[in-house]
């Protein structure tokens, strides 16, 4: 018996291949394989010996077909070990594109705006592009053949000839927007109103297209302190900088009344703008308490609401927080510029992510 | 508007530095632009006294002097003819910047003699074109500031020159007056007096005045006078100085004197040379078609209704405008007649825009001048004339009367409170409006007679708080409409276009940023270009229309960039597109446009050309993104900028376009310069029905433990046989068993036959109830046949 095991364990680890393995199971625990018989004899076999013998070929039945199959594993193993030495891919290759797309900062901006003044109440108010010059501006307080009116720089849309009426416009701001959500909603009433406006004006720092956002806030007893407190809010959380500092000089819109610029401080470090720090302003914005003319035009009664409204250039805010240099750039799809100052899809601004990436 | 330091102080006493002048003007709202400030130049400079001077030992041109200064003597050599012993000079010392020969002075050597600084010549420190040789001042002390002994001797060539914004609601701040006026208000110092003069007429005036009556409501008021016998020369030089400074040309006495009154108190003037006027000075509306060679010699002609001043000869003066030529003023006029008139601020307007004129007389008449001045101002003026020219003044000839200015409104000192947030004591509120000249009768204010923009109780407020200074305002939090957490604020049309933006930027399309108006040519093949959506004043004729489709802007943006160099893009624009010229004729799109290939050149060959596969797919991700219902029909009807036969509309229904896909039509691309393929999709964000699903809840998830089993079957027919139709007649062969049929392989002519083609479907057969027998699976495949060959004609390829 110990000659057959001996003999076995032997050849199956001699095996050079799943074939010989094979041969030898044949030959061990085949049908007529050499184990096989002794098991069949052991029905002649008296009790007695049955009792020694058959345990022990079991044993040895056992044993045989364990090293066959870890002799068939470590084959394997081998077989799968020789393969894998030939298969040897240049991994410094580069895989396979993915585009990479990007979105523009006027609409990042715009969506980091958006999440801040929400947070506030302020919801997001429409209007139309092309205005009746009435929203535009009769409504806002600024009549015809008022001087203010000239310094718009404002596109007409083309009259068909004998059409008397007044000129539709390219909206100049998004003032109008004020009008049109006031008409709707009543008071009181949170607004902020991002969009294009144009004006007829191209040079260095100027394109015809540009981006504004309004802010409107009516209710019955807010204030000028408010507004700069919403502002003050707005600044340190878009631009991630807390305690940034506002100031706010007189100034003069037809549509509030008082009214302000509001400048923000800043400082000139090696010809770098650096916001938030320093003792010098930056002009950012123009502001004030709505004018009790404009709340009556949009229906609302002056003498039972009083509220604060608000006009900054998205685009600008975009250049003075991610440090883009012209203007212009921004209306030319240069895929360069495209790529370098846009925002990836998943750089959604929140404000429990941050609205700075 | 400008005026200097020593201007303002005429009409304010005041000890106040220039930066603080100007920090006040700026938070009053007279916003500072610029200030010019040659003291500040000049600091440092010092008076020095040549105690010795000797020829230089190697140069006859050059003296070696001895300059006594605050730091003792000094050694200096110096070239100018005038240095010599004895006389007061200025010392520029080593290390000081001299602004005229733009240099920083250096402890030198000249011909190897040392010298320790330079003596200044006018020109060198840029106080005149004077370089003749080095200043000489008649007095002064060794080591006084140059810049403080000019101040007190020559103050005009240190006078600081301020340079403000005035918005136009402060016609009072064209004036210095009116400058001073807000500054002491603020405490900045003291408005003194303005002097109350009448110069009695010595006789009778023999130009009179009239106003036609159709032309009182533009002109309510018209006064002059002639003064005989004055002597139009230069003007002094203090006058000089003072238009100089302002950057206007010194003319005559005459015309000076008028641009001074316009500077000074806002009360333009005008001069007629009284022997070139013949008759009486007449103000009526032209009736159209009349001459006139204004001061700036430009002809101009009149439009009907225009209001202008004539004497017998004709149209002599565009009134409150600009005066004419001819009878303009000259140095040999002797009797000069002096007018005073009120014009109508929205009728100068008009007029100055339609003529194209800025005068410094229309900017102020259009925003309103002093009615009450009108008298005092020609009495003023011509004691100013008569001081500065001689000659003697006539009677004042008057046609029309002062307008009714007076007005009054309620001061509620507690309105600054709740609409400002300051707190400002009620006798400071008082006392701020009475500086600003209005006068308190219990709690009316009445508004003083040159502030025509105070029209309610929220301007008393504006100018209570202006002048407290809005920069002591404290901000105030601004409470939550509602308590707690912030609620969502979004429309379910703006949350899908950030989707629809962040998916396209997802699917690897950088996001553009177009001009909303393109060029009619462009605006035309998009549907475009027609007159209603036309620009009455576009800035260029690249710019003329609004935009009809957001695809031009696009492909012009694609033939920039393949002009530099990249020629494969994804671009995309989120935007408004124009239907026509009025508001609301305006649609908001989505559009992706892909040029070239679908991916760089690289070892696995993922190079391929773009195809409406690829714009297809990103519209229906685009759709997705939005909402959009996922069973659409595709209909190939689409507009001409699009491929004939390789674009198609996703509809619900003929009428309901959710987006459209394709190949752009080859003459477009052409047309705009771009090489393709390119192949694009728009996707009308409005279009696709908001969901009605109303709360958070899903439908229970339905699943079954039933294995699903697949089959394949292949179809021969004919080449336009859409495949949808092929794949909508096998859906419908079993609506409850089988749960989705695709497409997965296409195969045309070769063994077909010309105008075959082979589709090849799987359809997935999902049991519900229990597993299906070969019977079953059999009989459905039976049904699917039975269906597609009926709905196409084809035949189960075999």
């Amino acid at each position: 018996m110990e000659e057959l095991r001996q003999k076995y364990l032997e050849a199956i680890a001699g095996a050079a291949d799943e074939a010989a393995l094979e041969a030898v199971r044949v030959q061990a625990l085949g049908k007529k394989g050499e184990i096989s018989l002794k098991m069949r004899e052991l029905g002649r076999m008296s009790p007695e010996e049955r009792k020694v013998a058959g345990p022990a070929l079991n044993a040895l039945k056992n044993e045989i077909n364990s090293a066959i199959a870890a002799r068939k594993a470590a084959l394997e193993d081998a077989a799968l070990e020789e393969r894998l030495r030939g298969e040897w891919l240049d991994v410094t290759l580069p895989g396979r594109p993915r585009p990479r797309g990007s979105v523009h900062p006027v609409s990042q901006v715009t969506e980091e705006i958006t999440a801040i003044f929400a947070d506030l109440g302020f919801k997001v108010a429409e209007g139309p592009q092309i205005e009746t010059d009435w929203y535009n501006f009769d409504a806002l307080n600024i009549p015809p053949h008022h001087p203010a009116r000239q310094e718009f720089d404002t596109f007409y849309m083309h009259r068909a000839p004998g059409d008397d009426r007044p000129p539709h416009v390219l909206r100049t701001h998004t003032s109008p927007v004020q009008i049109r959500a006031m008409e709707k909603e009543g008071a009181p009433i949170r607004v902020i109103a991002p969009g294009r406006v144009y004006r007829s004006d191209y040079d260095q720092t100027h394109t015809p297209m540009f981006h504004q956002v309004e802010g409107l806030a009516i209710d019955r007893d807010i204030s000028m302190a408010n507004l700069k407190w919403v502002l003050e809010e707005f600044f340190a959380a878009f631009f991630g900088i807390d305690g940034i500092k506002t100031r706010f000089r007189a100034s003069h819109f037809p549509f509030t009344e008082p009214s302000a610029e509001v400048d923000i401080q800043c400082s000139w470090v090696n010809g770098q703008l650096r916001i938030g720090e320093g003792d010098g302003w930056m002009e950012v914005l123009g502001s004030g308490m709505v004018h009790p003319k404009v709340l009556e035009a949009a229906g609302v009664d002056p003498s039972q609401w009083q509220g604060f409204a608000f006009g900054m250039g998205i685009d600008r805010l975009a250049m003075l927080k991610y440090g883009i240099p012209d203007l212009r750039a921004f209306f030319d799809s240069d895929l360069r510029w495209l790529r370098h100052y846009g925002f990836a899809a998943l750089d959604v601004p929140t404000l429990h992510g941050g609205v700075s990436d | 508007m400008k005026f200097t330091l020593s201007w303002l102080k005429d009409h304010l006493d005041t000890d106040a530095s220039v930066s603080e002048i100007a920090e006040t003007l700026t938070d009053l709202g007279l916003e500072v632009e610029e200030i010019v400030n040659p003291a500040e130049t000049l600091a440092g400079f010092t008076i020095g006294r040549v105690v010795k001077a000797e020829k230089h030992p190697d140069a006859d041109r050059l003296r070696v002097c001895q300059v006594e200064t605050d730091e003792g003597v000094k050694q200096i050599i110096c070239g100018a003819p005038n240095a010599r012993e004895g006389i007061t000079v200025v010392v520029c010392k080593p290390g000081q910047y001299i602004p005229g020969i733009d240099t920083t002075i250096q402890v030198g050597r000249i011909r190897g003699v040392e010298s320790h600084g330079m003596m200044a010549s006018e020109r060198e420190l840029e106080l005149s074109d004077e370089h003749d040789g080095i200043i000489e001042l008649p007095s002064g002390e060794v080591g006084e500031s140059f810049a403080a002994w000019l101040a007190e001797h020559e103050p005009a060539k240190v006078d600081p020159v301020i340079e403000i914004a005035i918005t136009p609601n402060r016609p009072d701040a064209l004036g210095v007056r009116g400058i001073a006026r807000d500054l002491a208000a603020r405490g900045l110092g003291k408005l003194k007096p303005l002097d109350e003069v009448t110069v009695k007429g010595r006789f009778e005036s023999p130009v009179k005045v009239g106003i036609n009556d159709d032309t009182r409501d533009g002109c309510p008021l018209f006064m002059g006078r002639l003064i005989r016998g004055v002597k139009n020369g230069p003007s002094p030089q203090w006058l000089q100085d003072r238009l100089r400074a302002i950057g206007l040309r010194p003319i005559s006495a005459l015309v000076d004197i008028t641009n001074f009154f316009t500077y000074d108190l806002n009360r333009p003037l005008h001069v007629f040379d009284a022997a070139k006027v013949k008759g009486d000075l007449r103000v009526h509306r032209a009736r159209g078609g009349e001459r006139l060679v204004g001061l700036d010699e430009k002809e101009y002609e009149f439009a009907p209704g225009m209001m202008v001043i004539s004497d017998e000869a004709g149209v002599q003066s565009i009134g409150g405008i600009m005066g004419g030529l001819p009878t303009g003023v000259t140095e040999e006029t002797t009797d000069v007649f002096l007018e005073a008139a009120l014009w109508d601020p929205i009728e100068i307007a008009k007029t100055g825009r339609a003529l194209k004129i800025s005068s410094d007389a229309r900017y102020r008449f259009e925003r309103g001048v002093d009615p009450a001045f009108n008298a005092p101002g020609l009495e003023l003026a011509t004691k100013m004339i008569l001081d500065l020219c001689g000659g003697e003044a006539s009677e004042v000839v008057q046609a029309g009367e002062e307008p009714e200015w007076r007005r009054a409104y309620r001061l509620d000192t507690d309105r600054v409170q709740s609409l400002v947030g300051m707190e400002i004591p009620a006798k400071e509120q008082r006392r701020t409006l009475e500086a600003l000249g209005f006068r308190l009768e219990g709690d009316m204010a009445h508004v003083p007679s040159w502030r025509p923009d105070v029209q309610g109780e929220a301007d008393l407020v504006e100018e209570v708080a202006r002048v407290a200074s809005l920069t002591k305002l404290e901000g105030k939090p601004l409470a939550r409409p509602h308590e707690g957490v912030a609620r969502p604020i979004l429309t379910p049309m703006q949350k899908r276009e950030m989707r629809a933006r962040r998916q396209a930027a997802g699917l690897g399309y950088n996001e553009c940023v177009t001009y909303s108006f393109i060029d009619r040519a462009s605006a035309e093949m998009f549907g475009g270009g027609e007159d209603a959506t036309m620009l009455e004043n576009p800035i260029s004729s690249e710019m003329s229309h609004m935009r009809p489709d957001l695809l031009p802007g696009l492909l012009q943006a694609a033939a920039r960039n393949q002009a530099r160099g990249f020629m494969d893009l994804a671009l995309f624009e989120v935007g408004p597109v124009f239907t026509g010229g009025a508001p609301g004729d305006e649609q908001q799109h989505i559009t992706g446009l892909l040029v070239g290939a679908a991916g760089p050149r690289d070892p696995h060959g993922s190079r391929r050309a773009v195809d409406i596969y690829d714009a297809k797919a990103d519209a229906e991700a685009v759709l997705a993104a939005i909402g959009a219902p996922a069973k659409a029909q595709i209909l190939r009807d689409v507009p001409g900028w699009w491929h004939p036969g390789r674009a198609g509309r996703i509809c619900l229904g003929p009428k309901k376009t959710l987006a459209v896909f394709g190949e752009i039509h080859p003459k477009i691309l052409k047309a705009m310069g771009v090489k393709g393929p390119a192949v694009a999709f728009t996707v009308y964000l409005e279009e696709p029905p908001l969901p009605r699903r109303k709360g958070a809840t899903r439908a229970a998830l339905k699943l079954s433990d039933l294995q699903a089993v697949e089959r394949d079957f292949a179809f021969v027919v004919d080449r336009d046989v859409e495949a949808l139709k092929l794949v909508n007649a096998a859906a419908g062969a079993d609506k409850a068993l089988i749960e989705s049929v695709r497409v997965f392989d296409e195969f045309i002519g070769g063994s077909l036959g010309e105008g075959r083609k082979s589709l090849a479907i799987t359809v997935r057969l999902q049991p519900r109830e229990k597993t299906l027998t070969e019977e079953e699976i059999e009989a459905v495949s039976r049904k699917i046949i039975e269906k597609v060959t009926k709905a196409t004609g084809g035949t189960l390829r075999g």
